[in-house]
Parts: C-alpha cells; structure tokens; sequence
C-alpha cells in the first residue's frame, strides 16, 4: 500500500492484540470503522478491519502472523484499503494488497519476509506530463487534465479524482514531474496531481453502464466463432484441474484486442506466474506490436501467499481496471482463479466462526461474487469517454463438480460460459472448450459487428457448424452401440465433416507461432473449406460415390493444417479448388 | 523462559495452558510429563490469559500436573550438508545411531513464500529413464510433479526408480560414447534425494531405505520417517523439516534436490484429525476448509530462484481413497501440483511395470522442457499424437465388446492395435529398465508407424518425413539420423 501514508502513519487510535489464530487476529480498545487498515504487532503487518463487536475488532492480517503475541499493538490508519493509482501501474506486477514484487524482492530477497511496506507507483519516477487543458478552463471530477506516456502502448490520461468538486484551472504545468508534484491548481484551491487513491471495495463512479456490440476479439476459434465474449462482458471458465484454465486465460491476456490486460493470479502456482513474468516482456501485443507487457498489469497472489490478500487481489485488480476504463479505454481482466478467492472468504469466514452456507462458504458468497462482476461492463465515463471491462473468471470447481456453489453462482451471474472438459484435454484436444455445455448470451448483440467486419453470411455458416456438430453428438451415441460402419453414408459422412471441424476449426494449437492466434477472417475461411469439402461431398454421395472413396480423397487431410499455415488465403483457395477436382472426377 | 503447570484441558492432540505473559502464535513449546519424558507441540491459538498447544507426539502420559514451556520461538530445522545420509525421526532426531548433528543454522520450518518475481521457470527436462513419463509427462527442474495412486498399487517401486535413475541430460552431451556406464557414476549430475515419510508401514519404510542403501543412494539423501505408529500429530512438522531442509541444500549449497513425500494422504488425515480436536467448521468430507491453503504452502516450496545454483524438484505420492480422483486430497492436490502421474489398477492387473495411465496424467511444464536443444524436436509432436492416437483407441475397446473386432473399419482395428501395443511396449518397460530420451521417443515412432502418415496430423510434416518408419526393418537408423542433425 502507499509508502506516503505509512511512513507518516497518522495514528488515529491504538489498541492491544487479544488473540490471534491464522490470519484472524481480535485487538481490544482500538476505535476503528469496519475496513480500515491497521498495522498489527510489533512488526507492523498490515491487516483489514471486518468485524466490530462491542469493544472487540477483528483483523484480517495480509500477512503470516506466526510469532505475533498477545498484547502487542494494533495501529489504525483510519483510512480504508487502497490503491495508489497513476503512471506506472503498467508493466508492473503486484501483490494482492499492491506491493510491487521487484521492490520486495530488492529489499528483501528471494523469500517473501513480513512487515515490508512498498508503494503501489513510484514515488520518485518522473514522468513528461502534457496538460490538454489552460488556465480558466472549468473541468469536473473525471475530466482529463493531461496526457503521460506511461509505456510504449499506453497513453496515460491524468484525471481529475471523481470525488473532486471540480472547479476553473488557475495554474497548469508542463514537463517532467513525479507522481506526487502538483500538476493542475483548481480555484477551490485543489491540487491534483499524478496519483490518486481509490478504496478497493468501493466500484469508481460512471455515468451509466451500456449493452455491449462489438466483440472481444481473442483469436480463439472457438471463443470467437462459437461463443464470442463482447467487451465489456462477462465470462466464467470452469473445469477441472488439467483441463487447461491457466492455458486459456493465458491466451486471452496474450490475443485479445484489449487495449490494456488486468491479469490477477489468485491463489495458484508461483511456477506459473513466472511464466507470465518471463514471457510477457518478450512477447508481442497483436495490436500495437510492442511488448505485451506494455499494455498488462500483473496481479499475483500465489497460493502460499497470505490467504487475507488473495481475498483482496480481485478487489485490487478491479479497481485497477476502472482506472483504465476512466480513460476511456477497454480493459480485459482475468482472475485465475475465483475459486480461491472464495476459498479465502470461506477461510476467513470460519475462523470467525460465522454461521456457513452452502459448502462452507459464507452466505454472502453470492453477493461477492455478484458484486464483482458487476464492475465488469461496457460504461460511459464521467468524464463522456466509453470505457469497457470485459471480467473472464477461471473457476475450480472440486473434482470438476459444476453444481458446487462458486461454479452455481458464478453462472447466475456471467452471460459467457466456456465449459472446459477434462475428457477433450486427455485427448489433447485443445482448447478443451466443451461445445455442446458452452454458451455465449452475447451472440446476436455481436452478430451484427461479425456481419460487418468480416462475412455477411458469418451467423448461417457460424449455425451450420453448429448443426453439423449437434447432430456428431447424436450420433457418437448411436456409434457407441453399432460402430461407424452400422451407420447409412449420408451419416457417416457428416460424421467425418464433424470430425475435421473439431480437428481443424474447434483445436488450435498455443503452442504453434501461427496457429496460436486465429484472426476472425481465418476463422471463417477455415469454416467456408470445411463446408466446401461438405457440399462437395454430399454431391458427390448423391451422384452415387460410395463413401469410402469421398472419405478417402487425399486432399481432405490438408483441412487440418490451415491453422498452421501463415498464408491461409492462398492455401485454402488451393485446398478448396483440389476437394472439388478431386471429387468431381470421382462422377 | 516461563513455565508452568496450569494446564486446563486435554483433549485429543491439545492441551490448553492456563498463561500469564502472551505467547506469539505458532511459537515451539516443550511439554514434561510427570514421568520425566518432554514431548513438543506448538501453539495453534494464543489469547490473553490461555493459548492452545499442539502436542506433536501425542497427549499419552500428559496430566494437569505437566510442566509446560515455552521456547519463545517458531520450530526450527538445524541445517547441515552433514545431514546427507542420514535417518531421522518424523520430528528431526537421528535414528540411526550416526553421531550428534552440528547445525549450520537453524531454520524456521514454515519458510517464507518465493517472490514469484525472484522465481526461475523451470525448463530443464529431467531424464527418469521411465518412458510414461519422459516420453509423455516430462518431468524438469523445479517441478511438483505428484504420484496419484490407491492402496495395493506399485507407486513406491516407480517413485524408488525415479529417485534412483533421475539424471540431467546434460551430463551425456559431454561424453557420448561411455554415455550409459557414465550416467549412472556421474555424480554432478545426480539429485540430492530427501525423503519424508509421514505414516507409512514399517514395511514399506524399510523398503525404501533397503533399496538406499543397495544402490548406494543414501549417501546423497535426508531420510525423515514418521511411521504408521508414530503420533499422526508429527506428520505435521515431517514434510516442512524434510522441504526445509531441501530448501537449505538447494538454495544455498546448491544442489538439485528431489523431494519424495509419501503419503501425502495421511498428512491431510492428521491435519483433519486437528481440526476436528479444535472443532473448527469443517470443510469438504470433514478435511478444513483451509487445506488448499495448508497444501499449497508445501508443494509451492518446490521450484528455482533466479541466480541460485540448485533447485527443488517433488514428487509427492498420495493414495486415492476409493480410487476416487474427486476426493479432496487429490483433487486440492491436483489444483496446486504441475501436473499428475496417474497409477492404474486394470493396467496393474495386466502386469504393466509401470502402471502409468497416461490419458489422466498430464504435467504442466512439459511444453517448456522439450523439443530441440532439450529432447528432441520431435517430442512435443510425437507425445501429442500418441495421447490422441491412445485414446481413440482406448475409446473404441469399449465399442469393441458390444460390436466385436470384425465390426470395426481397417482404420479403427490400426487404432485398436496401436493401443495394446502402447500399453505393452512403451508404457511396460519394468523398474530396473533405464530407457534415455531418444529410446523412448524411437519406441513412440515404432508405434506410430503402424498408423498411416495422413493420420499424423499432430505432427509437423517435416518431422514425419524425417523420422516416420518406412519400413519396419528401417527403424534403427532413426536414432542415428538425429545426432548427426544440426
């Protein structure tokens, strides 16, 4: 949290530590308001206040307590849980309470030690600001007062904090200054500079919250053909462990067009955030070109970190996130996993020894989670810029159970559902979206960008592929009992149709420098092939070739490999006009 | 240091103290018996006026009058490299009459959380000699790479034969002739191995120890045992002494460490067992609500730290309660762990040595740790078709006993044989059986050949022109090929 406020702590009260189990510690005689920041013990650890009964305060302590006795002291800062939002956010990682991790491993090492403050921006950076308005301009909360490029990608636009009264510029500056100096002078007397702090659990004011139409585009096949997520949306990925959550996620952070990726790693493997850390910086954004990280925010709570600060990373992340909407720009934020999160609520809630509900967890559960994603959205600023945050939450449900209660609310709530299948990862077909339990609500609010941008006839053949999958489910049924052969040709060869949609549309390989990243027109060109090969072949079962020989022309294969191909155009033009040589002659 | 003798209550495992001066929270505590014998617990809840204590070695013997003292510190590990070799008790104390160990330092047994910034992405393949696993669920530096198995099946004899033929590959580029005589002296390239044992038979425990010292293994490893009659409490503190330990060797005399923890479900049944004496709010089947948490703060201590020599590797071996992959131990474990090498009781039944269902495993850093310049450049390709070529098959044996094999197409009789030939030639290969990389990988061609080369679509066309068997008797030049390449 902010150094400024920590090293000039304003105590505003000061109590004793009662008792202290886990993260839970009770401090008696302190004066605090629900979710104000203390600092516990001798070592100052900074903790959350979320309960005041009577003369008794319960702390949430963001850090391990062990060692922490009785009767030590407990200061409270008066001020709610915060973040320090300005330049230099972005290719940055945090942890959940927006401690930079570089800072905290120069002070103290390869081991996370307690007790060490950092705050969330530079203080002493400096940054070229350049004002967008003069003197005797009127300007109000939210209105942009100037431009800082804060990385290669991103501009960023200094605003007036929407708790500002606003007022008329008296004094602007221009040049370099750090986040802290006095950029804007107000006649109320305000100063506004760079950074701003903003409560974690308190959403940041909009104008309203409009009905998204254009797509997150995040060259997936199978997100963007078949279950599409709109930006401003709001998606869940449940599935079992190895099943592939973290790959998908990855990938959106990696392809999707957002101008600015908010990645919380909540609760899960160190090795896995490292990964991120390590190939980021050298990988390219899709849009601008430059580095991913220029344009990503990192969030990382590792599952052996503080289990009170993976309750609070999402909270950090968001906040984070509106902060870019403000902007006016669109932000995608991924929280891997939400499950943990909800184990961290369930955790803190036991050890207050609160009545459980469903599995445990705590009756406000649902709320939480609500909450949270009601963030997410397509808005219209304060300040008349549009801004969208587009939430993806990966959820973990116990033994891939989706009627457990985190999976069960999470679907009341997000209009995407990306069901992710244990049995397809096996296989190794990935991404192990399911198609037949997935289900995107944002498909006719999209289809009109589809038509536009990029086929007119994207939502026939998008209900095509649909159908042809459809009746493959049907059927596998009956091929389960009779075997392939049993089935009449005009089966079998949808059958075989099917199966190249899911090998050469629905599998698109993370790993591949080309097939990774899908644009939506190769997208559609691969559907066009497959349903060439479709039309072709059913002619060519009409004109009386027994379907053996349609199945076994050797140009059918190469439908597999269009994802790989840098040069799609030119093969599937090929590839096309060889499935219909081939056919044609059989008749 | 206070002491007292104001106990109040003992109930199970706990004992709560009636105290005067605050105790810190998870602070060591020494308890004598009237008997004179002093067992160790640990504070688990500290209030002004009582604390509750954890007694490690259990609460027998113990009455009101027990005198009670606090350390006024968190429980340590004394660290030495002199604990290579040694045998100790689940708690730390030698059994095996060795002389008195002189600590470097002593450290504190719950260790700190890697900065994921200082971390290290682990991509260094790590050869086991096991073809399931190299070949299809690579094993690198760094990794918590756990063994899912059930009572009756042989994970001790595959986790035994990890520990003992886990190399580095770079150890071979260097000499390539003596290669196979080489490895198996090839010190530097060896593993440090650290055992925690927490809960198991005497039997199996000596089992394990025998094969140490055969093969001369227990010179470079740190045996902590705690044994199916030893106090369940203790199982607490065994795997953090034994990771702690790891930790000193790894991270600060550099070595490569391989941790085996076994098993993992009694620990998670003892942690249970304390929830349940505090009355704590139980989560799924009984277990605490914040045992993800609890098992996350021991298989994260596995990986690599940017600029640090050594490494921390797991291989953690739980057994499935029922068989059941959903139950929570294996599914919280699933969640933390990269990844799982999956036992199978109807391959056990067939005789496969190992039975490594490879469908269900899966780790998750093998994309980084292979391919050229690490294995082969056919690996990722080859591994991916065998997993898809595997499990088409596996899927039509079920169709097979309705239908039978007449039935079937030609193409779906190919799959049907490639399958059974998977199980019995690549996954079989016996414990003592040491198979190198590129063995593993020609096997995987072998097999592959039986399938025509427009079924390969996982496979880069480049590579199946350069490995794809031609012909059966062409095999054997495949291996040379790839040396002389590049």
């Amino acid at each position: 949290m902010s150094q400024a406020t920590q090293t000039d702590i304003d105590v505003v009260s000061e109590g004793r530590i009662e008792s202290v189990s886990g993260p839970v510690v009770t401090a008696t005689d302190l004066d605090a308001r629900m979710n104000d920041v203390v600092y516990v013990g001798q070592e100052g650890l900074m903790g959350e206040v979320i309960e005041i009964e009577g003369n008794v305060t319960t702390i949430q302590v963001y850090e391990e307590t062990s060692g922490i006795s009785p009767g030590g002291p407990v200061k409270n800062t008066g001020e709610p849980l915060s973040v320090d939002l300005g330049p230099g956010m972005l290719d940055t990682i945090y942890d959940g309470v927006q401690r930079p991790l570089d800072v905290l491993e120069s002070r103290m090492g390869a081991f996370l030690d307690r007790g060490v403050d950092a705050p969330g921006i530079d203080l002493e950076e400096t940054w070229e600001f350049t004002p967008e308005v003069t003197e005797g301009d009127v300007v109000e909360a939210g209105d942009i007062l100037g431009i800082v490029p804060e990385t290669k990608s991103v501009d960023h636009k200094v605003m007036v904090p929407p708790d500002s009264e606003g007022g008329e510029v008296t004094a602007v500056e221009s040049g370099e200054f750090d986040v802290t100096e006095t950029v804007v002078e107000l006649d109320s007397g305000e100063e506004i500079a760079m950074r701003q702090e903003w409560p974690v659990r308190q959403a940041r004011p909009t104008e309203n919250k409009r009905s998204p139409d254009r797509p997150l585009v995040t060259g997936q096949r199978v997100q963007d053909g078949l279950f599409p997520l709109a930006k401003g949306g709001t998606a869940a990925i449940p599935g079992p462990f190895g099943s592939g959550k973290t790959v998908t996620q990855q990938s959106l952070a990696k392809f999707s067009d957002a101008d600015i990726v908010v990645y919380i790693g909540c609760g899960e493997r160190g090795n896995e955030m490292t990964e991120v850390i390590d190939d980021f910086p050298d990988l390219p954004d899709p849009q601008t070109g430059n580095a991913l990280m220029a344009r990503t925010c990192l969030i990382a709570n590792t599952s052996n970190m503080p289990v009170a600060a993976r309750e609070s990373c999402v909270y950090t992340g968001i906040t984070i996130a509106e902060f870019y909407r403000d902007m006016g720009y669109d932000v995608a934020l991924m929280a891997d996993s939400t499950s943990r999160w909800a184990e961290a609520m369930r955790e803190i809630s036991s050890r207050l020894e609160e009545m459980p509900g469903e599995e445990g967890y705590p009756a406000y559960l649902a709320a939480r989670l609500a909450q949270f994603y009601e963030r997410a959205g397509l808005f219209e600023n304060i300040n008349g810029t549009e801004g969208s945050i587009s939430a993806v939450g990966a959820v973990s449900p116990p033994g891939g159970d989706f009627s457990e209660p985190v999976t069960q609310n999470t679907l009341r709530i997000v209009k995407t559902f990306w069901a992710l299948d244990a049995d397809l990862a096996e296989r190794r077909h990935f991404p192990s979206i399911n198609w037949t339990e997935s289900y995107s609500l944002y498909k006719d609010q999209l289809d009109p960008w589809f038509v536009e941008n990029v086929a007119e006839d994207w939502p026939e053949v998008r209900q095509w592929a649909v159908d042809v999958l459809d009746e493959e489910s049907e059927l596998q049924e009956i091929v389960q009992l009779v075997g392939k052969d049993a089935l009449p040709d005009d089966q079998q060869l949808t059958l075989e149709v099917a199966r190249y949609l899911r090998e050469g549309f629905l599998q698109q390989n993370a790993f591949h420098d080309v097939d990774q990243f899908s644009p939506p027109e190769k997208s559609y060109l691969i559907w066009q092939a497959i349903k060439t090969f479709n039309d072709e072949a059913f002619a060519a079962l009409e004109a009386g070739v027994p379907v053996e020989e349609i199945t076994a022309i050797d140009a059918a294969p190469r439908l597999n490999r269009i994802g790989t191909q840098e040069d799609y155009e030119a093969y599937v033009e090929e590839l096309q006009g060889d499935i219909e040589d081939q056919l044609r002659e059989k008749y | 240091m206070k002491e007292y003798q104001t106990i109040t209550e003992i109930s199970g495992p706990l004992v709560f103290v009636e105290i005067d001066e605050p105790v810190g929270y998870d602070e060591i505590v020494e308890i004598e018996t009237p008997g004179g014998e002093v067992k160790r617990g640990q504070v688990l809840e500290s209030q002004s006026g009582i604390a509750a204590i954890q007694v490690f070695e259990g609460t027998t013997g113990i009455d009101r009058k027990a005198s009670v003292r606090f350390l006024g510190e968190t429980m340590k590990m004394p660290v030495t490299e002199d604990l290579l070799g040694r045998v100790l008790d689940g708690s730390g104390e030698p059994i095996d009459g060795g002389p008195e160990i002189v600590p470097e330092e002593r450290q504190d047994i719950v260790g700190a959380a890697i900065n994921p910034y200082a971390r290290e992405y682990p991509e260094e393949f790590i050869q086991t000699g096991v073809s399931a696993v190299d070949g299809m669920n690579t094993l690198v530096r760094g990794q918590k790479l756990p063994i899912f198995s059930a009572s009756g099946l042989p994970h001790n004899d595959l986790a035994l034969q990890i520990a003992r033929q886990a190399t580095m590959p770079e150890a071979e580029t260097d000499d390539d002739s003596t290669e196979e005589e080489a490895t198996d002296e090839e010190e530097g390239s060896e593993f440090a191995v650290i055992f925690g044992a927490m809960g198991i038979t005497a039997e199996e425990a000596n089992e394990f120890i025998d094969d140490f010292e055969r093969t001369g293994a227990l010179e470079r490893s740190v045996v902590f045992m705690n044994l199916a009659d030893d106090p369940s409490v203790e199982r607490q503190v065994t795997p953090r002494l034994a990771l702690t330990t790891a930790e000193y060797l790894a991270f600060e005399k550099g070595y490569h460490v391989l941790v085996i923890l076994t098993d993992m479900t009694n620990y998670c049944e003892a942690l249970r067992e304390i929830g349940a004496a505090r009355e704590e709010v139980p989560g799924r089947r009984g277990y605490p609500g914040y045992m993800y948490t609890d098992l996350a703060q021991l298989y994260e201590r596995a990986g690599r730290i940017k600029g640090r020599e050594g490494s921390v590797t797991q291989i953690p071996i739980l057994t499935m309660p029922g068989d059941d992959d959903t139950h929570p131990i294996p599914d919280l474990t699933g969640y933390i762990t990269e990844g799982q090498i999956m036992m199978d009781r109807e391959l056990n039944s067939q005789g496969i040595e190992p039975p490594v269902n490879v469908l269900p495993s899966l780790s998750r850093l093998m994309d980084d740790g292979i391919g050229e310049g690490l294995t082969r450049e056919d690996h990722a390709d080859v591994s991916d078709q065998m997993y898809a070529a595997y499990a088409e098959g596996e899927d039509l044996r079920d169709l097979v006993n309705i239908v039978g094999r007449e039935a079937l197409s030609e193409r779906d009789n190919k799959f049907l044989d490639f399958a059974d030939r998977f199980e019995n030639e690549f996954v079989q290969q016996g414990y003592q059986n040491n198979r190198d990389i590129g063995e593993t990988l020609d096997i995987g061609w072998e097999l592959l050949g039986m399938l025509p080369k427009t079924e390969l679509n996982r496979i880069d066309e480049e590579l199946i022109e350069k490995y794809y068997p031609e012909d059966e008797s062409e095999t054997s030049e495949e291996a040379v090929g790839v040396e002389a390449d590049d």
